[in-house]
């Protein structure tokens, strides 16, 4: 009996193979560059193997050793995970690609093992379907994150990660006291049995209260998303692209998942907190990206801004339910795709002039245009301008609360739009002209130039795709019954 | 009121003890010794459930979780411990600079 191409057990693959990958690169540190491409190639190629077994066949379960719910371990993929692992994968392939030649060679057997660890941890997260899974998975990607955050050495890098390690510690135990609770209630770790058993009760209640803090701290939604900013913009740069694109999205995940399974039994006005603090964040986080002199520190308080969008998601979804939802995985996407593209184009930035300054930018633009491409591609996404993948999450988005009367909202996200067009052009604007002090360039590598404008160019094709990958998102129906109108 | 929720209670009040040295406490070690301090509650509760089943015959998944949990603490308060020993190093006091002397 052999294992023909679509029973080969993809999902296995996706977390064994980064493991074993990041393992090798600590023990032979010497070839863990091309160790590590090699692994990150496979992780792709796995993703692929587990879409088309997905796409092809519906939602996808497997028993691992063979032992089921209450004893084994499950892992299940339905359509948000799969474009969850696919997303991950992509923005994997390009930040390693991109970092052949960004770590010089004492740094590049600090950051493989770490990168491969936080890819296999952020697989496992995806594929997880009970909630102590997603703890243990949600505690190794955060160490793994902090570990990376580091990697620069500076006193600032010491002390952001600090900061950063504290709030994601904090936010793991409090979604472990969720979780007890849970246990205690309904007797049971696996979403699917807990979301038949669940009822409304006052340990419901703390539970749902703990998991929901702990998640939000480590997704950054304002106010609490102090850590954010200096630990992303301190990171070096291939870091700080995981980190926003895939870090901050896997708690979110987290919290759409549960919610929907869960929580959204109970009757409660959560959402419109979610809704009124997303607002806030999105208002918030473009002022300050407007207010930033240096280009990561833009990009970071950016990531905040988006970071709301999604929880904008919440209030919308009671009326439009399926719609609203797509919206925020189709950011879920776009934002991975062009954050880190942005987040590379700025180590290019960063590489080229010794500095980040967004006033003393010489003349990039004419010096490296893909660069400069890359970060006006990814900006275009992030302003939601059509044609790309921003824009169709934006729009449906906007769709949602225009037919709710939302005008609130409404209003938050067109203002939302017109000051991040207002960051990202201050970049740009300065690429082209000449800065008051000339200075030496330094070398960018083209592999670390087209790496970005790969990701950038993912983000943009996003756009073009968009009824393919809502039919995707369909597989499995995690938002329930009902269409997305486009 | 019965033992289970005698623990409960008592990894309830660790929790929200470390909790609040979490916050008001500047030295990153009692940082740490706080976030250890509220997983030990968490860790409490969960080895206090373990005993409710009927019959007396303890829950073992419990038990299993806390044995992870316990695996998960460790590994991240050596990273956390580590990581204030590089700040002391750079910054000579194991605190959180001011924001105002940046």
């Amino acid at each position: 009996m052999g294992i023909t191409f679509i029973d080969f057990p993809w999902a296995i693959a996706l977390i064994l193979l980064p493991l074993t990958g990041g393992l090798s690169c600590f023990l032979w540190p010497s070839v863990s560059k091309i160790l590590g491409l090699v692994t990150v190639i496979g992780v792709m190629l796995s993703a692929t193997g587990l879409g088309w077994l997905v796409i092809d066949k519906g939602v996808y379960h497997y028993l691992v050793g063979g032992w089921g719910a209450p004893l084994g371990i499950e892992l299940y993929v339905d359509g948000l995970s799969l474009l969850m692992l696919m997303v991950t994968a992509l923005v994997a392939l390009g930040v390693s690609i991109y970092s052949i030649h960004y770590f010089e060679l004492s740094y590049q057997r600090r950051f493989w093992p770490l990168w491969l660890f936080l890819l296999t941890a952020l697989n496992a997260l995806f594929l997880s379907a009970d909630i102590f899974n997603l703890y243990v998975t949600l505690e190794l990607m955060g160490l793994a994150a902090v570990a990376l955050a580091t990697l620069t050495g500076s006193h600032d890098a010491f002390t952001a990660a600090m900061r950063y390690l504290l709030a994601t510690l904090l936010g793991s135990l409090a979604f472990l006291f969720g979780v007890v609770l849970l246990y205690h209630s309904f007797g049971s770790l696996d979403i699917a049995v807990l979301s038949e058993r669940f009822e409304s009760n006052i340990t419901a209640w703390a539970a749902f209260g703990l998991i929901s803090a702990g998640l939000v701290l480590k997704t950054a939604l304002f106010p609490m998303h102090f850590w954010l900013p200096p630990a992303h913009a301190n990171a070096p740069a291939p870091v700080s692209a995981v980190l926003s694109a895939l870090v901050v999205k896997a708690s979110f995940y987290i919290l759409l998942r549960l919610w929907l399974e869960i929580f959204s039994q109970l009757d409660t006005d959560v959402d419109i907190l979610f809704g009124f603090l997303g607002s806030i964040a999105i208002i918030w986080g473009s002022l300050q990206a407007l207010r930033q002199t240096r280009i990561k520190l833009l990009v970071a308080y950016s990531t905040v801004a988006q970071v709301g969008y999604l929880f904008l998601a919440f209030p919308l979804a009671e009326k439009v339910g399926v719609t609203a939802w797509s919206a925020a995985v189709y950011l879920i996407l776009s934002h991975a795709l062009a954050k880190s593209a942005m987040f590379l184009a700025a180590g290019n930035l960063l590489r080229f002039g010794g500095h980040d300054r967004i006033a003393d930018l010489d003349r990039v633009a004419q010096r490296l245009p893909i660069t400069v491409a890359a970060f006006a591609l990814a900006g275009v996404s992030i302003m939601g301008l059509p044609p790309s993948g921003g824009f169709i999450s934006k729009w449906l988005l906007l769709q949602s609360a225009l037919v709710q009367s939302q005008w609130g909202l409404v209003g938050v996200m067109l203002i939302g739009g017109v000051l991040a067009a207002a960051y990202i052009f201050k970049v740009l604007g300065r690429a082209f002209t000449q800065a008051p002090l000339p200075h030496e360039p330094g070398v960018v590598p083209a592999t670390m130039e087209w790496a970005a404008l790969l990701l950038a160019g993912g983000a943009i094709l996003l756009g073009f795709f968009a009824s393919e990958i809502l039919a995707i998102i369909e597989i499995g129906s995690p938002f329930g019954a009902g269409e997305v109108k486009l | 009121m019965n033992t289970v929720f005698l623990y409960a209670l008592v990894g309830i009040g660790l929790f929200c003890l470390g909790l609040f040295a979490l916050i008001v406490q500047a030295h990153l070690l009692r940082k740490i010794l706080a976030i250890n301090i509220m997983g030990s509650g968490v860790f409490l509760i969960l080895v206090a459930l373990a005993r409710r089943t009927e019959g007396g015959i303890p829950d073992p998944v419990p038990h299993a979780m806390v044995i992870t949990g316990i695996v998960v603490a460790v590994s991240a308060t050596a990273l956390a411990l580590v990581m204030i020993l590089k700040v002391t190093e750079s910054s000579g006091q194991p605190e959180f600079p001011d924001e105002e002397s940046k």
